[in-house]
């Protein structure tokens, strides 16, 4: 299952170091249990340590995607927003997973799977030993929903302040964090629910 | 563009002060109150979503507040996008001690689905147990026209997983019947059309028709999730959800996993023969073993149904997926009942020779390699075949896939228990492993890191020294393979803006072919080639990030390699290493930054291998004598050199190997002295380069060392000391540096001076016998080398009063 879900921003590689990496939204489905910590520790403590949980996996995604795309030899324009007409380039997208070990950041081991899409990084955590195939197939659809249904492409827009629908489309598509085994006619489907629940 | 604009919300949003906070609050409260509280309500509260979300630290919402998010979302009436966000809100918080979400009411399965979420996130093991309870009385009251249970399955899921063993079995063989009805008898008629309504609608129409496979045939077996139609009901939106939990849902309900109460090996095979009698008696299976049986005829079915071929490239994507998956469940169906394992395995080796032979499927073959290397031995099969083929083609075919890399990689490092006999397999082929490594080293290097110590051997260790310290070669030579072959994507897979025709003129000339195959070797080949030509050949792409990211990795696994090695070798192993080091110490791929690097890691792991065997520097007189002599060792920053001088001053004793000799003392003596006199009286140059001042200090230290042992030096030494105390504190002291390294040149001058007027003092605090010094001695602050000889020059200075006799 997936323990968390988040869109960060993404600089590009050539920039200077302008700003710190950023998470624009993240959902955690279901915590990991306290640790056994015996130091009494309030609330407030466990929701900073999520947060700085959250906050260093984007910065080692940022850092994985930059590097990829310096490897690669992408140019610089290829993280700046296209026309609002084009589709989302996802297929030639940056991506690409690695591994968390126990204790760092999260108590158990950990999967980082991460697509970049124009500046922002999406990014899902998987439990240990997941269907990598599947989570890569979810990601890429939840990016491509999030593009379409936020129209993220037009000038100006942005996902700050349109979290429920963020919130909509994981509650149909990867409800509590479960990878769904979705053919093209159930995402439509689901997708014609959303439209229908979040009229643009 | 994204980041300006949301730099600005967010700062604004962390910014906001209590009180106007509290002033937002009672706002948003007002509209929550109101029944129709429309767009204005959904604002507010996107705005406080993002007010509490935006900081890592706790925001103190008023209470009145909270308590109204929490009865909106448990209002029924409430709509959807509001209670969404007041979820968010709250989970936001998460975790809160004041939360109160009285929720035994509710019957609508999607808003108890909510509540959940805002539940399982406070961290709570027991509030995750309430919540499975809860569920589960909604799904054991048999609703036909109840709410859809849709909802309830991801949560039943996570439950399981956050919280193992949570459920009693009653509950657990509820749902191992219901998943299993689920997977099995879901219908084969699409969900019926939207009825357009009015009086001239034909209800043919209105007909649903049937299922159809992803290549359009009609359905031929039951519903799966590989089945196409327009519309589909809700059992068939069951069976997605119950597949999709299904491999995590058996793992957890096994013996093996998690939760379940500890059962011995008899009750499994009792289970498993009562499942054929019970088969045979044409008696319904007790609940789990019919889950499995379903599960297994599930998996079976999506094996027949990925031959196809999908006419829509997202079913195409699925059906890998769903291939993988089902692999992944035989896996543990057969584990938990052996039987299974006869039934599966001739679909299963007939499944590998199908992907062996597709290239497009090659993300499947793992998964199925993992189940022969799980199953190989009870089922008789030889996995050595398909680890052969694995570790053959694969690296070498698709390394250029990060993720077929990282997977790669990941099977390796899970399955070294499993490895066996097939270790050796694994070990011979670690040249492909490498080629993995050189061209996605970010993501890998950590992972390989950790695969050393299993990866290296006896037999191995050398070749595999040489194949890190020429990683950022092959990374080159990777490249210009994949430039010299067909293209195998739209995009070229290498850096386009980086241009080496004259590489590639080199990669397809005849006369360098041995060497490029040598490098791009996929088995350990057990001869040691010579790659220096290659470094010349691959300057021009030195420069390249993909290279640079290489050459960055590899301190970090020779360090690795170092400490794996170092468990086993014995004298022999570590002279061939050593002299390996040395070697290779001038012969390095020329990226920048590159030989410095290495060179710290080299010259600290040289002097880890004499500490461990003291008596390689006997044994390797001669190469150090030249390594020495050679005056290449002062280029960038001469680590190397100075770990060899001192190792030199250590170990050139009779204390650590009887082989030594005056006349090595005498021989080795000449020829730092040379080393000394060159670097300090010669004027930096472009071949040789300035020397830093460890290493004259070293040298300097070590000089006296060696005299101190064979005493006839030490006027020689003593004069040639006095020379260096005088350059430092003249005028040319330049030459050793700036003014503090010239002045702790001169003071490191004068101490040795002082010590070598007390010959045998000099003897017994410059070479130790074996019982005194340990490996740590020249950096143990209380035994430490210069803080005795601060101490006795201060001695000798204070004048011979202070002394006795």
């Amino acid at each position: 299952m997936v323990y968390a879900f988040l869109i960060h921003t993404l600089r590009a590689p050539q920039a200077e170091d302008t700003g710190l990496c950023r998470v624009l939204y993240s959902c955690v489905f279901g915590a990991e249990n306290s640790p056994d910590d015996p130091r009494p520790h309030g609330a407030e403590r466990d929701r900073l340590l999520r947060k700085e949980q959250i906050l260093a996996v984007a910065r080692q995604v940022e850092s994985m995607c930059r590097l990829q795309q310096q490897a690669s030899g992408r140019p610089l324009t290829d993280l700046l927003p296209q026309s609002s007409d084009e589709p989302v380039p996802l297929h030639e997208a940056p991506q690409g997973a690695f591994r968390l070990a126990a204790g760092d950041p999260f108590q158990e081991p950990r999967t980082v799977v991460w697509l970049g899409v124009l500046s922002l990084g999406f990014v899902l955590v998987l439990d240990a030993h997941e269907n990598l195939l599947l989570a890569e197939g979810t990601l890429r659809l939840l990016a491509r929903l999030l593009f379409d249904h936020l129209r993220l492409l037009v000038p100006g827009s942005n996902l700050l302040l349109r979290a429920d629908r963020i919130e909509g489309i994981l509650a149909r598509f990867l409800p509590h964090g479960q990878l769904l085994f979705l053919n093209d006619q159930f995402v439509q489907g689901l997708e014609k629910e959303f439209s229908a629940a979040y009229p643009r | 563009m994204f980041s300006a604009a949301a730099e600005s919300l967010l700062r604004q949003a962390r910014d906001i002060q209590a009180e106007e906070l509290d002033k937002f609050c009672s706002r948003a409260s007002q509209l929550l109150r109101k029944e129709d509280s429309g767009p204005d309500a959904t604002q507010a509260l996107r705005r406080l979503f993002l007010i509490v979300a935006a900081t890592k630290y706790s925001r103190k919402l008023e209470e009145a507040c909270v308590d109204l998010l929490q009865s909106t979302l448990l209002r029924p009436t409430s709509p959807e996008q509001l209670q969404l966000l007041c979820a968010a809100v709250l989970r936001e918080r998460a975790p809160c001690d004041s939360l109160h979400l009285p929720w035994d009411h509710i019957q609508d399965t999607r808003q108890l689905s909510l509540v959940a979420s805002v539940l399982l996130a406070q961290g709570d093991r027991a509030q995750v147990s309430r919540v499975g309870q809860r569920v589960f009385r909604v799904l054991e009251s048999r609703q036909p026209e109840g709410p859809s249970l849709r909802p309830l399955l991801p949560v039943v899921s996570k439950v399981v997983s956050l919280a193992p063993g949570s459920l009693h079995e009653d509950q657990t063989n509820l749902l191992n019947r219901r998943l299993g009805d689920w997977l099995r008898y879901a219908g084969l008629q699409q969900g019926p059309a939207p009825s357009p309504g009015g009086f001239f609608s034909a209800p043919k129409a209105r007909q649903p028709g049937p299922i159809t496979e992803v290549d359009g045939a009609l359905a031929t077996d039951f519903f799966t999730v590989l089945s196409v139609g327009q519309r589909f009901t809700e059992d068939q939106w069951l069976n997605v959800q119950a597949f999709s939990m299904l491999r995590a849902w058996l793992w957890h309900g096994s013996p093996e996993g998690p939760g379940a109460p500890d059962t011995d090996d008899r009750s499994e095979l009792e289970g498993s023969t009562l499942s054929v009698l019970s088969a045979a008696a044409g008696r319904p299976l007790p609940p789990q073993e019919q889950l499995r049986e379903r599960a297994f005829e599930y998996c079976q079915r999506l094996l027949e149904q990925s031959t196809r071929r999908a006419l829509r490239k997202g079913d195409a994507d699925l059906q890998k997926a769903c291939l993988v998956e089902a692999v992944l469940v035989l896996g543990v169906l057969c584990r938990q009942e052996p039987s299974f394992l006869y039934r599966a395995l001739s679909g299963l080796k007939a499944l590998h020779a199908r992907l062996c032979a597709d290239p497009a499927w090659v993300r499947a073959l793992l998964p199925t390699a993992q189940f022969f290397l799980n199953h190989g031995e009870a089922a008789a099969v030889d996995a050595e075949a398909v680890c052969q083929h694995a570790f053959a083609r694969i690296p070498s075919e698709f390394f250029h896939s990060p993720a077929l890399a990282f997977e790669f990689v990941q099977f390796c490092r899970d399955n070294l228990p499993l490895f066996g006999r097939n270790l050796g397999i694994l070990r011979r082929s670690f040249p492909n492993l490498f080629k993995l490594l050189a061209w996605n080293s970010p993501p890998l290097t950590a992972e390989v890191a950790a695969l050393l110590p299993s990866l290296v051997d006896a037999s191995t260790a050398a070749e595999m020294l040489h194949a890190l310290l020429d990683l950022p070669c092959l990374t080159a030579a990777l490249d210009l393979q994949l430039r010299a072959s067909p293209a195998v994507s739209e995009r070229p897979l290498w850096d386009a803006s980086v241009r080496v025709p004259s590489c590639l003129e080199a990669f397809r000339d005849p006369q360098f072919q041995a060497l490029f195959q040598h490098l791009l070797r996929a088995k350990a080949s057990g001869t040691v080639d010579r790659s220096a030509p290659l470094h010349q050949l691959l300057q021009p792409l030195a420069g390249c990030a993909r290279v640079r990211q290489c050459a960055e990795a590899v301190p970090t696994l020779l360090q690795a390699f170092f400490s794996a090695v170092g468990q086993f070798a014995d004298g022999a192993l570590a002279g061939q290493l050593a002299r390996l080091l040395l070697e290779r110490s001038d012969s390095l791929y020329p990226v920048p930054g590159y030989e410095a690097q290495v060179h710290r890691v080299l010259g600290s792991q040289f002097l880890a291998l004499c500490q461990r065997h003291p008596s390689l520097v006997v044994e390797l007189a001669k190469e150090l004598l030249e390594f020495v002599g050679s005056g290449s060792g002062v280029r960038g920053g001469g680590h190397v050199l100075t770990s060899v001088v001192w190792a030199i001053g250590e170990y050139l004793a009779v204390s650590w190997d009887r082989r030594c000799t005056v006349d090595q003392i005498n021989k080795f003596f000449e020829a730092l002295e040379a080393l000394l006199f060159e670097v300090t009286q010669s004027r930096p140059s472009a071949t040789l380069p300035k020397c830093p001042p460890q290493l004259i200090a070293t040298l300097m230290t070590t000089l006296t060392k060696l005299a101190s042992r064979s005493q006839d030096l030490i006027p020689r030494v003593s004069l040639f000391l006095s020379k260096i105390r005088t350059l430092a504190q003249g005028p040319a002291a330049g030459s050793l540096g700036c003014r503090e390294d010239a002045a702790a040149v001169g003071r490191r001058a004068t101490e040795l001076l002082n010590l070598l007027k007390m010959p045998s003092v000099a003897q017994f605090v410059l070479t130790p016998s074996a019982g005194l010094s340990e490996p740590g001695y020249h950096r143990d602050t209380n035994t430490a080398l210069p803080l005795a000889l601060r101490t006795v020059s201060r001695l000798v200075e204070r004048g011979a009063g202070l002394l006795p006799g």
